[in-house]
C-alpha cells in the first residue's frame, strides 16, 4: 500500500540522521582548582554499555580515600568523570579532568577508552594508574606517565591456558574442541589475538575449531549463538562485556546448546548483575580474570568495607583492581610527600607494595610501568555467588566440571 | 557450515525481520502522510518499551498484552506533539524541522535517562528461556510470538488505510494536499491523527520488542537508524515496503552472521542499502518521483 509518492529528500535525510546521530556533550573548562589534598581524577563508564561495570568499578573507588587513611596514607579527594562507553568523550572528559586541577588519574576499565586517556595524560605530563585494561600497547609505546597494574592480553591468556590445564588435570575431563567468541572491541581482539598466538605453547587437550567476533553493542545475539553452536565445539570461550554475556546466555538456553562448560576470560560472567539477572542458568560459568587473594590483610579490609558500604555485594576484579590503583596513587603520594607529578612519578617508578589486594606477591613496575607478577584465578559462579576454584592455593571450593546442563537445573 | 544451522538461521531472519518492517512501520506512516522526517522514531519506541517495563513491573503485564495501552499512549502523544508543536514549523526548512525532531529526540533520551537510569532493563517471563523444536528447527517462543504479534498489528494498520473512512482520508490528503482541502477535509486534524497513529505502531513496536531486548535509554539511536535503512529500502512511504525492508534487513543479518562473521553483519544492512540506493533509489516497492 502506497501512502504517497515519495520525493527525494534522502540525501536531507541521511544528512539529518548523521547530525542527530552525533550530537554530544561539550565540556566547560573550569578553573584549576587548589588544595592541599591529593586530587585523583576517577574516569569510568558510568553510562553507556559498560555503565554497570564502571558504576561497580566506582564503588571501589569510593572506599578508597577513608580505607587508605586508616591504614596511614595521605588525604585523596575524587574528581569524577565519565567516559560514557566511548573513546572520544574519555579523551574529552581526562582533559576536562586535569583542567579542574588533577594531580594523578585512574581508570577507564576499557582498553579502547584507556588508550584514549593516557594519550591525554601523557601530552599533559600528568600521571595515570590504570585499574582495568588489558591492550598491550598501553605498555608496549614508551609512555612516560602511564602505569599498569592489570595483566596484559598475553598474560591473562597464559593464565588462563594454566589454570584450565590444572582444571581439567583435577576434573579428569577436557574438551577436545572449542570455540573462542570475542567481543571486537580493542580489549576483545587483543585477548583473542593473545590466546590464538600462544595456544599451541601450551599443548591443549583441544583445538581451536573457530573464532567468531562480534559486537557487544549488537541488538540481538542470536546469530552469533546459533554460529557458535553450529561449530559442534564441546565446549566455548568467551572473551565479553556484561550486557552480551546475559544476552549470550539466555540465547544459549533459548537455542538448547548444551557444551560441556562454558569458559571466559573476560568481565561479564562473574558480575553480580550478571548472576542476579539469570540466577539458577548463572551457576557453574567458570571466568579466567585478574582476581583478589582473599588471605592477604588488606583484601580482608577491602571485603569488610565493601560489606559496610554494599551489604551483600561481592567483591570481584573491578573492586580489587580499582581499589589497588587508588592504593598505588597513596603509596606513591605517601613517599613522593608532593602533588607535583614529576614527583609523584618518580615515585610510582619505585613502587614496591607487598600489602595489597590482587593476586601475586604484590605490585612492582619494570622499565615499561608494567607490573608483570600480577596473577589471576579461576572463579566459578556458585549459586550467586563467585568462588575460587584455582590455583589451588587460592581455592575456596571444588570445580563443577562438565557445568550442569540447562534442563537439568533445578 | 551444515543446513540445520543456515535453516535455523533463516527462520530467526524472518522473525526478527518482521518486528523490524513493524518498528520501521511508525516512521513511513508520518513521512508518506505528513512529508516530516521522524528523528524521534527511535526515542518514541525506547518510551513504548520503557512503558510495557513499567505495566510490567506494576501489574504483572506480559508485554504483549501491555500493546494496547501503550499503543493507546503513544497515540496521545504523537497526536498532541504533531498538533502543538510540529504543526509550528511545517512551513519552515527541511533542516529547521530535522533539528527540532533533534531536540526532541535528545529530550526524550534525557528524561529517560533521569527516570530510568542508564541501565538495561528487561522482563523475565515464564517462558522467556522457552523454544519449540520442530525437526531440524529450534525455534525461540519469544521471537515467534514477537513476529505474530508484529504481523497482527501490521495488519490492523493495513486494513485501517484501506477500510476505514478516517484512513482513506489520511491517504487522501497523503494523495493531494489541495485536493483534500478543496474537498473539506480538516488536513490538520488529520495529520494530527497520522502522527498520533505512527506514534502508537511505535509504541506497539516498542512492548513487542521488549520480549526480545532490554532497553536502555541509549538504544533509541541504533533504532532510529534502522528504521531508516529499513524503510529506503522498502520505499519511503510504502507500508508493505516496510513490511519487507524489514524482512530482508533480519535475514540479511541473521545470514551474514552464520556465513561470514557475526561482527560484518551490520556492514550488510548498509551493503543492502547502497545497492537499493544505486539501483532502485525509490526503493524496492517505492514509486519513482515524477
Amino acid at each position: 500500500m502506497e501512502l504517497a509518492t515519495s520525493r527525494p529528500r534522502r540525501r536531507a535525510v541521511l544528512a539529518g540522521g548523521v547530525a542527530a546521530l552525533v550530537a554530544g556533550a561539550a565540556p566547560f573548562n573550569i578553573g584549576r582548582a587548589q588544595g592541599s589534598k591529593l586530587k585523583v581524577g576517577v574516569l569510568l563508564p558510568k553510562s553507556g554499555l559498560q555503565a554497570q561495570i564502571g558504576i561497580d568499578c566506582q564503588r571501589a573507588a569510593d572506599l578508597a580515600p577513608a580505607l587508605l587513611k586508616s591504614k596511614g596514607f595521605g588525604d585523596m579527594e575524587l574528581v569524577l568523570g565519565d567516559t560514557e562507553t566511548n573513546p572520544q568523550i574519555a579523551r574529552a572528559q581526562a582533559e576536562k579532568l586535569i583542567d579542574q586541577g588533577i594531580h594523578v588519574l585512574t581508570g577507564c576499565f576499557d582498553s579502547g577508552q584507556t588508550l584514549a586517556a593516557a594519550q591525554v595524560c601523557e601530552q599533559k605530563g600528568i600521571p595515570f594508574v590504570v585499574n582495568i585494561a588489558a591492550v598491550p600497547s598501553l605498555t608496549e609505546q614508551g609512555f612516560k606517565t602511564v602505569f599498569r597494574n592489570f595483566p596484559t592480553g598475553p598474560m591473562i591468556a597464559t593464565d588462563a591456558f594454566l589454570l584450565q590445564k590444572e582444571m581439567y588435570a583435577a576434573t579428569g575431563k577436557a574438551p577436545k574442541t572449542v570455540v573462542l567468541m570475542h567481543v571486537n572491541d580493542t580489549f576483545g581482539t587483543s585477548q583473542a589475538d593473545a590466546i590464538t598466538k600462544l595456544i599451541d605453547k601450551f599443548d591443549m587437550p583441544y583445538k581451536i575449531v573457530e573464532r567468531i567476533s562480534y559486537d557487544p553493542a549488537a541488538r540481538d545475539l542470536s546469530a552469533e549463538v546459533r554460529k557458535g553452536k553450529g561449530t559442534n565445539a564441546e565446549a566455548v570461550w568467551f572473551i565479553s562485556r556484561l550486557n552480551d554475556a546475559i544476552l549470550m546466555t539466555r540465547e544459549m538456553i533459548k537455542q538448547r546448546w548444551e557444551p560441556m562448560g562454558i569458559i571466559s576470560s573476560g568481565p561479564g560472567w562473574y558480575e553480580g548483575q550478571y548472576m542476579q539477572a539469570l540466577g539458577k542458568h548463572g551457576d557453574d560459568v567458570v571466568s579466567l580474570v585478574p582476581w583478589y587473594d582473599p588471605n592477604k590483610p588488606m583484601s580482608k579490609a577491602l571485603v569488610a568495607a565493601m560489606q559496610k558500604a554494599h551489604a551483600g555485594l561481592t567483591v570481584n576484579t573491578n573492586h580489587a583492581h580499582t581499589f589497588e590503583a587508588m592504593l598505588i596513587i597513596a603509596d606513591a603520594y605517601k613517599r613522593a610527600g608532593a602533588t607535583d607529578a614529576a614527583k609523584l612519578i618518580a615515585a610510582l617508578e619505585k613502587t614496591d607494595i607487598k600489602d595489597n589486594v590482587t593476586v601475586g606477591p604484590g605490585v612492582k613496575f619494570d622499565e615499561k610501568h608494567q607490573n608483570p607478577k600480577t596473577r589471576c584465578s579461576a572463579v566459578q559462579n556458585r549459586g550467586g555467588k563467585n568462588l575460587a576454584i584455582f590455583p589451588a592455593e587460592a581455592a575456596e571450593t571444588k570445580p563443577v566440571w562438565p557445568m550442569t546442563p540447562w534442563s537439568k537445573r533445578a | 557450515m551444515d543446513v540445520e544451522t543456515l535453516a535455523n538461521a533463516l527462520v530467526a531472519g524472518i522473525l526478527t525481520g518482521m518486528v523490524y518492517g513493524l518498528s520501521a512501520l511508525g516512521l513511513s506512516v508520518i513521512f508518506g502522510v505528513i512529508r516530516i522526517v521522524n528523528f524521534a522514531h527511535g526515542e518514541l519506541l525506547v518510551i513504548g518499551m520503557f512503558a510495557a517495563l513499567v505495566l510490567f513491573r506494576w501489574l504483572g503485564l506480559d508485554p504483549l498484552l501491555s500493546v494496547p495501552l501503550v499503543a493507546a499512549l503513544l497515540f496521545v502523544f504523537g497526536y498532541l506533539l504533531q498538533s502543538l508543536v510540529i504543526r509550528r514549523v511545517a512551513h519552515l526548512a527541511d533542516h529547521m524541522q530535522f533539528l527540532l525532531l533533534a531536540a526532541i529526540a535528545i529530550a526524550m533520551v534525557s528524561g529517560c535517562l533521569i527516570v530510568f537510569g542508564p541501565d538495561p532493563q528487561g522482563v523475565q517471563l515464564d517462558y522467556a528461556l522457552d523454544s519449540f523444536a520442530v525437526g531440524l528447527l529450534v525455534i525461540d517462543k519469544t521471537r515467534l510470538y514477537a513476529a505474530i504479534a508484529a504481523v497482527l498489528v501490521a495488519g490492523l494498520l493495513l486494513a485501517f488505510f484501506k477500510y476505514a473512512t478516517v484512513g482513506r482520508a489520511i491517504r487522501a490528503c497523503a494523495d493531494n494536499y489541495l485536493g483534500a482541502q478543496v474537498v473539506g477535509l480538516n488536513v490538520g486534524r488529520l495529520y494530527a491523527l497520522t502522527f498520533g497513529i505512527g506514534s502508537a505502531c511505535i509504541g506497539a513496536a516498542g512492548c513487542i520488542i521488549l520480549l526480545l531486548v532490554d532497553v536502555h535509554p541509549y538504544l533509541a539511536p541504533g533504532y532510529t537508524l534502522l528504521a531508516f535503512i529499513v524503510v529506503i529500502i522498502g520505499g519511503m512511504g510504502s507500508l508493505f515496503g516496510a513490511l519487507l525492508g524489514g524482512v530482508l534487513i533480519g535475514v540479511a543479518e541473521a545470514m551474514a552472521a552464520v556465513v561470514i562473521q557475526p561482527s560484518l553483519k551490520t556492514a550488510f544492512s548498509f551493503a543492502l542499502l547502497i545497492v537499493v540506493l544505486l539501483l532502485r533509489p525509490q526503493g524496492l516497492l517505492g514509486k519513482a518521483p515524477h
